[in-house]
């Protein structure tokens, strides 16, 4: 199965009002090939899954700046000004996640969890509109998956079959996002064959990965 | 005292609560510089929360890994013995107390240990970011800040704005001095270089109990 498909291609799964995860932090692992041609093209009221909305000119920031978010659910949006304007004016939806909590909806999304339970939040806006479940006398807010129509990873090194290798801090949301959405594309910064990939190394099983895109290093 | 002298002042004193062998994790801003401070036979592990423990010292002009920043986006190094993995990794390790202490600023702290700094409702919505997993997970919450803010205090009987977690934080270092909250409320233990108790009074909202051993600042 020949999962090596042109950024055209990659972008066609992406249609007006999907909601999409992309992985990376502040950038840094971030599938930027892919970002750049969503913006070429102007897919609009995406719902967007994101630890950041990184910076105006930078990663899934371009998204933000060029209108095409509607709902953005993510832990931090202080280095896009552009985001927190968008959110006063209401031209943008915006959810904001303790870091940890939406690393672990994500998990749950992606691994056939109902929920998880987790003592980040309680007492805080963040409880707001959410069970409470007491365990051994301590109070914890239940947190529900989270899905996406597609996810967009960035792999440091990638080989035909999809098995991705993430070098230095890249690793981030990438792992957890490749399980939780119907079509996982995965942008290779470097192509390499089956069998290159030590499997003792990889990091995101090519059996989570649809597509692959990129890898001309 | 001009503004770098009270940052190290603080950076400095906060760098005394650290124990060999802790694993620490050290906010954007003012808790960053703690890290220069750490004696150099002492083994502590700092933890950036987007995924790797074993923080070195900033990488050097030339020599950035697109690769590798900090939380705070900062290009930095990892140092020999160092480990990268995900975050939800990351975070288990900051939930699920596998950090010693960790250290931030905040904008406001009140005499319950709450704490406030991820937004000030109309004003700025910065967001949350790993704040709040940090100081419900880590052993022990030490918020590093300047006493007070343009004059005005940052230490409240109650916080205002939109609280990051309730009753978490432990200790209160500023350049004024040292504060540790307890059942009994908050509890002057130092106070800072050329202050008095009753400066620091007059720029806290919250009463202060003043220790019977209070010391002068341990720099």
């Amino acid at each position: 199965m020949n999962k090596l498909i042109s950024m055209s291609e990659a972008i066609d799964h992406i249609k007006d009002g999907m909601t999409i995860m992309v992985g990376g932090f502040l950038g840094v692992g971030s599938p930027h090939g892919i970002i750049e041609a969503l913006v070429q093209k102007g897919v609009k009221d995406l719902t967007l899954i994101v630890n950041d909305t990184c910076y105006p000119d930078y990663g899934v920031g371009k998204l933000i700046v060029n209108k095409q978010v509607k709902k953005v659910i993510t832990s931090h949006i202080g280095t896009n000004k552009e985001t927190g304007r968008q959110m006063k004016e209401g031209e943008i939806e915006v959810v904001l996640v303790p870091q940890g909590t939406l690393a672990e909806r994500i998990r749950a999304g992606g691994a056939g969890l109902g929920g998880i339970l987790t003592r980040t939040g309680v007492g805080t806006l963040v409880e707001e509109g959410k069970r409470k479940i007491e365990i051994d006398g301590k109070e914890y807010l239940l947190e529900l998956p989270l899905r996406a129509d597609i996810a967009l990873i960035g792999g440091s090194e990638v080989d035909r079959k999809g098995n991705v290798y993430y070098y230095k801090s890249t690793r981030n949301f990438n792992t957890s996002m490749a399980t939780a959405a119907d079509i996982v594309i995965v942008e290779a910064e470097e192509l390499v064959e089956v069998g290159e990939i030590d499997p003792n190394n990889v990091m995101t099983p090519s059996i989570f990965v649809d597509y692959i895109v990129g890898g001309e290093k | 005292m001009d503004n770098n002298q009270i940052k190290e002042i603080i950076a400095k004193r906060v760098a005394k609560e650290l124990k060999d062998g802790d694993v620490v994790n050290l906010g954007i801003g003012l808790p960053t510089l703690v890290a220069n401070y750490i004696p150099e036979n002492m083994d502590i592990t700092l933890q950036s929360e987007n995924g790797f423990v074993g923080i070195g010292p900033a990488a050097e002009a030339g020599k950035e890994d697109k690769d590798l920043i900090n939380a705070g986006g900062a290009a930095v190094t990892i140092n020999s013995g160092g480990a990268f993995f995900d975050s939800v990794t990351s975070f288990g390790i900051i939930r699920g107390g596998h950090v010693n202490a960790t250290v931030l600023g905040a904008l406001q702290v009140d005499e319950k240990g709450n704490l406030a700094n991820w937004m000030i409702p109309g004003k700025l919505v910065p967001g949350m970011g790993g704040a709040m997993d940090l100081v419900t997970g880590a052993k022990k919450v030490i918020v590093a800040m300047t006493h007070t803010a343009k004059g005005k205090p940052k230490i409240f009987k109650e916080c205002n704005i939109p609280l990051t977690a309730v009753g978490a934080v432990d200790l209160i270092v500023t350049e004024m001095g040292v504060i540790e909250v307890t059942d009994r409320g908050l509890v002057l233990t130092e106070i800072g270089p050329d202050v008095t108790v009753e400066e620091v009074k007059a720029a806290t909202e919250a009463d202060l109990i003043i220790s019977e051993n209070l010391k002068k600042m341990q720099l």
